[in-house]
């Protein structure tokens, strides 16, 4: 657009660079402190100049934090929990979107609802299901037969513990419903015509078409699994299955200690890292999923 | 919503939906039944059957002040960290829409926040604003007493706020920019010609074409702001709920009361409460959504 307009020009980019400050701000400070010496970062006032022991104090927060099971378990679990949602989420779509059957409309009621709670405020409960799996199947058989069985499994301190209830959300399957609905008709028709069966049609069409798709849901549910904070930390007792996330209250300096926030500073820039990675590398998938799943 | 050409078997889609349906009839369902068995029954003291107590959970709940607090709490947070980022998100939206020269980096940095986890954005804050170090040590330096989340309530609970709107603000950004977009260009042009500067365009044309979104995300970060993944963490990383309960949120204060006072029964009736709640905003949200959005 061609209009001269010096003082409004002005007024944008003074908001572009203060929104610049007010987001981007505090990495800067969390930075420049995680590579400062234990004198400099408690220093008033606070110094935004990076000194050179980043790297010293990361080491440092790793080997307090034991870091290094704990990124590798956040990995397993924000994986799991991606690969789990990007597939269950494209089956249950096809069958909600490609049949005609009387169920149709059951299934998508009932994956429909599951949006509404979120795992925060069905949490207590969950943690009981967890903790005691059989317990519905057994109420289950001693209703029916009436018989008491008594089998015990529970998810507590398993990987499986951490991902299962996390997948048990109707988020990517609207986004794989959303798709297939945009998709045109003569598609299927086109396929049956040319007489491949369901499943065909799935493989074969359906999946290689939605790729833009699984990449775009891949990269919100891997920061949605590592950024996961309360399931692990009731799921979790045994420090060998620790995430990331649990290991930020190792990193705290404690009240009557030396509060050495580099070090602290260091340890959640690194915990941070990963998906601030996956975001910055995978920006167009990640915005297009952002937009999609929430429609 | 149907498709016209659709394949013909009933055992087909039951098998292709089945792993789903039964993750969530153990883990959804499941519970969902549990809470609201909790909420009406209470377990004795001493071991035995659950006794049905009918409403007397709810009237505990009720009757406590410090519920009403946190009721309170949940309402300030959620709405004052509501409003300032689709504040933020807005006026940045706005800005970057203008697409000057030199602004398409700002519009890749401003998405960054949202990346990062609540907790780990609570303890680099609890760095940032304390009131002995970081960026607030020198304003205390000169004003004493002005900033201390560890001993105000108020303090502590715009200090979440800010957290909150911090992470927050980038998600408002990339939708509002979405929307703003999507406003047709001939009729930013055609007020331009009629001789409106930018930032009366931006109020009389842009920001009123965009309320659908505006809508749609009030409803969303209201529900965020109340049981949000993010709300339970950053305030459990930054305040551990207190001083003095002043950042006590509805979400943080079930799962105390669940886990630390082991009150099955009263967290799920305060559950309830807060389901409901939900369900309201989400009705609004899909009505809402369902008439804007057409898939054909």
């Amino acid at each position: 657009m061609i209009q001269r307009t010096p003082f409004a020009n002005a007024l944008t980019y003074g908001v572009m660079i203060f929104g610049f400050l007010l987001l981007i701000g505090p990495f800067i400070v969390i930075v420049s402190g995680a590579s400062q010496t234990f004198q400099q970062v408690n220093a008033i006032p606070f110094s935004f100049v990076p000194q050179d022991r980043l790297f010293e104090n990361m080491g440092a927060a790793w080997s307090r934090a034991n870091l290094g099971t704990a990124m590798l378990n956040s990995f397993i679990m924000a994986s799991l929990v991606t690969v789990g949602k990007v597939s269950l989420s494209a089956l249950t779509a096809f069958a909600i979107v490609f049949f005609r059957t009387p169920l149709k409309g059951f299934f998508f009621w009932m994956v429909f609802i599951t949006l509404m709670l979120p795992l925060e405020v069905r949490v207590v409960p969950t943690y009981a299901v967890a903790a005691d799996l059989f317990q519905p199947i057994r109420l289950l058989i001693s209703a029916v037969t009436g018989f008491e069985v008594s089998v015990d499994w529970n998810l507590l301190n398993s990987y499986t513990g951490l991902t299962l209830p996390l997948i048990a959300t109707a988020t990517g399957t609207f986004l794989y419903r959303q798709f297939y609905l945009t998709l045109p008709d003569e598609l299927a028709e086109a396929a049956r015509m040319d007489g491949s069966g369901a499943i065909r049609f799935f493989i074969d069409m359906l999946l290689p078409l939605s790729r833009t798709n699984m990449l775009a849901l891949t990269t919100i549910m891997f920061v949605y699994g590592w950024n996961q904070y309360l399931w692990p930390l009731l799921m979790v007792t045994d420090p060998q299955y620790k995430t990331t996330m649990m290991s930020l209250v190792a990193l705290l300096p404690s009240d009557n200690g030396t509060p050495d926030w580099n070090v602290t500073l260091a340890g959640s820039l690194i915990i941070m890292l990963p998906p601030l990675v996956v975001v910055a590398v995978l920006q167009r998938w990640f915005v297009r999923g952002l937009v999609a799943t929430e429609k | 919503m149907d498709k016209r050409a659709a394949f013909r078997s009933w055992w087909l889609p039951s098998l292709f939906a089945l792993p789903q349906i039964i993750l969530i009839l153990l883990f959804f369902y499941w519970p969902a039944v549990a809470v609201l068995r909790w909420a009406f029954t209470l377990e004795p003291p001493f071991g035995g059957a659950a006794e049905f107590v009918g409403l007397a959970n709810f009237q505990e709940v009720f009757a406590d002040p410090l519920y009403w607090n946190s009721v309170g709490v949940s309402l300030a947070f959620a709405l004052c960290g509501t409003l300032a980022t689709i504040f933020i998100g807005l006026v940045l939206a706005l800005a970057v829409d203008r697409q000057l020269p030199g602004s398409a980096p700002f519009r890749f940095l401003y998405i960054l926040p949202y990346a990062i986890a609540g907790p780990a954005a609570g303890m680099a804050f609890r760095f940032i604003l304390s009131p002995e170090r970081g960026l607030m040590a020198s304003v205390n330096a000169a004003f004493p007493d002005f900033w201390n989340p560890a001993k105000y309530g108020s303090h502590a609970l715009i200090l979440v706020i800010v957290v909150f709107a911090w992470k927050w603000a980038g998600y408002t950004f990339i939708f509002l920019l979405a929307g703003l977009q999507s406003v047709p260009r001939s009729l930013i042009e055609a007020a331009a010609m009629d001789g409106c500067g930018p930032i009366r365009r931006a109020v009389d044309i842009q920001i009123p074409l965009l309320a659908p979104t505006l809508f749609f995300l009030l409803v969303i970060m209201m529900t965020e702001g109340f049981v949000g993944a993010d709300t339970y963490g950053i305030v459990a990383r930054t305040t551990d709920g207190g001083p003095n309960h002043g950042t006590d949120v509805m979400v943080y204060r079930i799962v105390e009361e669940a886990f630390r006072g082991l009150n099955y029964s009263g967290a799920s009736a305060q559950s309830l409460v807060l389901i409901g709640l939900i369900m309201i905003f989400t009705f609004i949200q899909f009505r809402f959504i369902e008439r804007q959005v057409h898939y054909k």
